[in-house]
């Protein structure tokens, strides 16, 4: 397994599949009355936040603790560090003195995981950076996809929403079209980013027209503190030409999904009826989230290559 | 090598109170030291339109004295200072403090460039006139690190200029469309999630320059000229017949936008590296002289402000002493320059642009001697902990340049040599 994982191209697809086999194991111990395994007994994981997160941090913080892993947490804000105190790399290199054998970040400054990766010893993972990447959340949002089709090739998968500013967006096309499925951007288009040729994904900008191909209906959060920029006139209009409704939803085919990286805003992308459907796995995606990161912690720190059968979960 | 005057020749130059005395073959020291350069070339020492001394107000990330130096191991006899300094180069009195500095050093000729507007603020015009009067004769305006925005103050700097007969020099930005940007807007910047500047914020800026410059006739240079449009953009206006110069940098014309996969702060300057594409098309400008000449904009910062987050960090690269060694390893090795077509671009054309007299050649008896001699052949490898400047911003660390700066004489003194800079002792005591 990679030393740091900074980016979903850092892995082959054969890794991501010992990563979501490995998952499944994990899963199991997540519904057991004592949900805890002594594998990473002695190992530190730093959880090091510049940007408020709530389910990401908890969920990298059990998935650490469920691996008996000592587990701390450092949350600063990225404008005051920035501007004042301590600096990235003076914070870097003090929990690399104390000993951390992880440090799982969060950072609104794209490319912060790769900045700190050379100026420590431990492992780092990329808890989301800016508009850059959320390998775990891709790692989760697989495992997921899994659990419901019995193959990634040739699945389609439409990704919907701002695209420009999706950290979600970017990890997700890098590791779906690296297991064989096809992917769809579609949003308004000043919400796709330029030049993106190279991603291997189609663009649209028409849901309707995309939305009866899709076996997976992949929508990202509209971040409403981007309304200033004028990518779009109206959370509104957003809501009236890429919001998934009911009657959008009879547009699907029977047994596609619908997925959402959370937190919602319910009436914009997502009707609130919609969230709450049968065929939205939004809740299994964030029950998944804590096993794929118990498997990675443990794949990083634990076990080397080790294959999955040798996991000792008993 | 004397791109300026005779043919290239193998030969002596006999050098005697600050200029060339004679040139020729078997000529008579008498009791003049002989430096046996067997093999090197003697060209007319470089010329620097854009770099930054930060001195006064940022002693930390370099001196007038520490960027002379790294221009004396560069091989440069002249550079131009910007004036994005604090206080900012806006009235006479920063401008003749640079210059004199410059002079009481006596390692290369520092000629402070002043600001078109009062504190860079883009707002009202500096003292223009007293600067262009002044002891240190400013003859280039800019407010580099940004362009001027209002297109009516622009027009009346411009308009104000012509009355000196100085040189309008402008960082080419719309701001309005590039600000926020970190990097080039692109394949590159749309993988890393960073805002992107766009090509066309350069050229939209510059075609507003250039159609102003028209109207006012004003000399125009253009900055660190960096994407295929702006060579496109340049080119009609001197086809048309403007005085219209431009500028590229040695990692504008080498480097590209996939140099910051890893997010490595030494590569984020402004304007940003561009594609491949725009390497492409500003080389062939170099090489048909659409761009005049090659400038390094040698802009130092403090480690501590480049160790940080990619979006934290400040813009700029150190390039005064790898420039030749980019340039003969790159473009000349690569055969898109002669060595001839490199020294005018980065001595005679540039002397010409600042109206430098005793710069750029001819090699000539009569000539103040401010030369370079340089090894075409040497290989070397970048190590920044070597360098004479203050600050190690440089991408080229580690990397193996061609060609290398073996003596540099200014006015006559051997002012550099293998490495190593001779301060001289200046022996008057700076006149208030």
């Amino acid at each position: 397994m990679v030393k740091h994982l900074l980016s979903i191209d850092q892995l082959s697809p054969s890794q991501i599949e010992l990563v979501l086999k490995t998952a499944d194991s994990f899963r199991e111990v997540g519904t057991r009355t004592i949900k805890k395994v002594p594998i990473l007994r002695g190992r530190t994981v730093c959880n090091l936040f510049f940007e408020s997160s709530t389910r990401t941090r908890i969920s990298f913080e059990l998935a650490a603790k469920r691996l008996s892993a000592d587990v701390i947490n450092f949350t600063g804000d990225a404008r005051s560090s920035l501007a004042k105190g301590e600096s990235f790399k003076d914070t870097a290199q003090t929990l690399q003195a104390m000993g951390v054998d992880a440090i799982v970040v969060r950072h609104s400054s794209a490319g912060a995981p790769h900045r700190l990766s050379r100026w420590v010893e431990a492992s780092v993972i990329n808890a989301g950076d800016g508009a850059h990447e959320h390998p775990t959340q891709a790692l989760l949002d697989l495992y997921s996809i899994r659990e419901h089709f019995p193959s990634f090739d040739g699945l389609r998968v439409g990704i919907v929403g701002d695209i420009l500013h999706s950290r979600v967006a970017r990890s997700g096309v890098a590791a779906l079209t690296k297991m064989g499925s096809q992917v769809t951007l579609v949003g308004p288009p000043t919400l796709i980013p330029p030049a993106i040729e190279g991603w291997g994904a189609e663009v649209s900008y028409d849901l309707e027209g995309v939305l009866p191909k899709l076996d997976v209906v992949y929508l990202l959060r509209v971040q409403k503190e981007r309304q200033n920029e004028q990518l779009v006139p109206t959370l509104r209009e957003y809501a009236t030409f890429w919001g998934l409704d009911r009657r959008r939803v009879e547009l699907m085919k029977p047994e596609a999904i619908i997925m959402h990286p959370g937190p919602m805003n319910r009436g914009v992308e997502i009707a609130a009826d919609v969230a709450d459907l049968e065929r939205s796995i939004i809740i299994d995606q964030v029950t998944n989230g804590v096993a794929v990161r118990m498997s990675l912690l443990y794949l990083m720190l634990g076990a080397a290559d080790r294959a999955v059968e040798e996991v000792p979960v008993g | 090598m004397d791109p300026a005057g005779e043919a290239d020749i193998t030969c002596d130059v006999l050098i005697a109170g600050g200029r060339i005395e004679a040139v020729g073959t078997g000529l008579d020291p008498g009791r003049a030291e002989v430096i046996d350069i067997d093999g090197a070339i003697v060209a007319p020492g470089f010329v620097d339109t854009h770099v930054h001394l930060r001195e006064p107000g940022r002693e930390d990330e370099e001196t007038i004295a520490s960027g002379s130096a790294a221009a004396v191991l560069g091989g440069y006899t002249a550079i131009c200072a910007m004036p994005n300094t604090d206080p900012v180069c806006d009235n006479a009195a920063v401008a003749e403090k640079v210059a004199a500095t410059g002079n009481f050093l006596g390692l290369t000729h520092v000629i402070p460039a002043g600001s078109l507007t009062h504190g860079l603020e883009g707002e009202h015009l500096a003292a223009i006139g007293e600067m262009a009067t002044c002891n240190a004769r400013v003859r280039l305006f800019t407010d580099d690190g940004h362009g001027v925005q209002d297109a009516r103050l622009l027009r009346r700097a411009m308009e104000y200029l012509k009355g000196f007969g100085a040189i309008c020099a402008e960082h080419c930005d719309d701001e309005s469309l590039s600000d926020g940007g970190h990097m080039h807007e692109g394949e590159y910047s749309s993988r890393l999630g960073l805002r992107g500047q766009p090509a066309e914020a350069e050229e939209l800026a510059l075609a507003r320059d250039i159609v102003l410059a028209r109207m006012t006739g004003v000399r125009f240079h253009a900055l660190h000229v960096s994407t295929a449009g702006s060579v496109e953009i340049i080119r009609r206006a001197k086809a048309e017949g403007l005085p219209v110069t431009a500028e590229a940098t040695p990692h504008h014309l080498t480097l590209t936008d996939a140099c910051l996969v890893d997010y490595d702060t030494n590569f984020k300057v402004n304007p940003p590296l561009r594609s491949p594409h725009d390497v492409e098309v500003l080389r062939a400008g170099l090489a048909d002289g659409t761009i005049d000449n090659i400038a390094t904009d040698h802009a130092p910062h403090a480690a501590q402000e480049k160790e940080a987050e990619f979006e934290a960090a400040p813009p700029g690269l150190i390039g005064l002493e790898t420039a030749l060694g980019v340039i003969m390893g790159e473009l000349v090795e690569g055969g898109l320059l002669t060595l001839g077509d490199m020294v005018r671009r980065m001595s005679t054309t540039p002397a010409r642009i600042l109206g430098l007299e005793g710069q750029g050649g001819p090699v000539v008896p009569g000539a103040w001697a401010n030369l370079v001699v340089f090894d075409p052949g040497a290989r070397w490898t970048v190590d920044p902990g070597k360098f004479a400047s203050r600050s190690r911003n440089c991408p080229w660390a580690g990397k193996e340049l061609v060609g290398r700066v073996l003596l540099t004489v200014f006015q006559g003194r051997v002012v550099g040599r293998d490495g190593h800079v001779f301060t001289g002792a200046p022996v008057g005591i700076l006149a208030s």
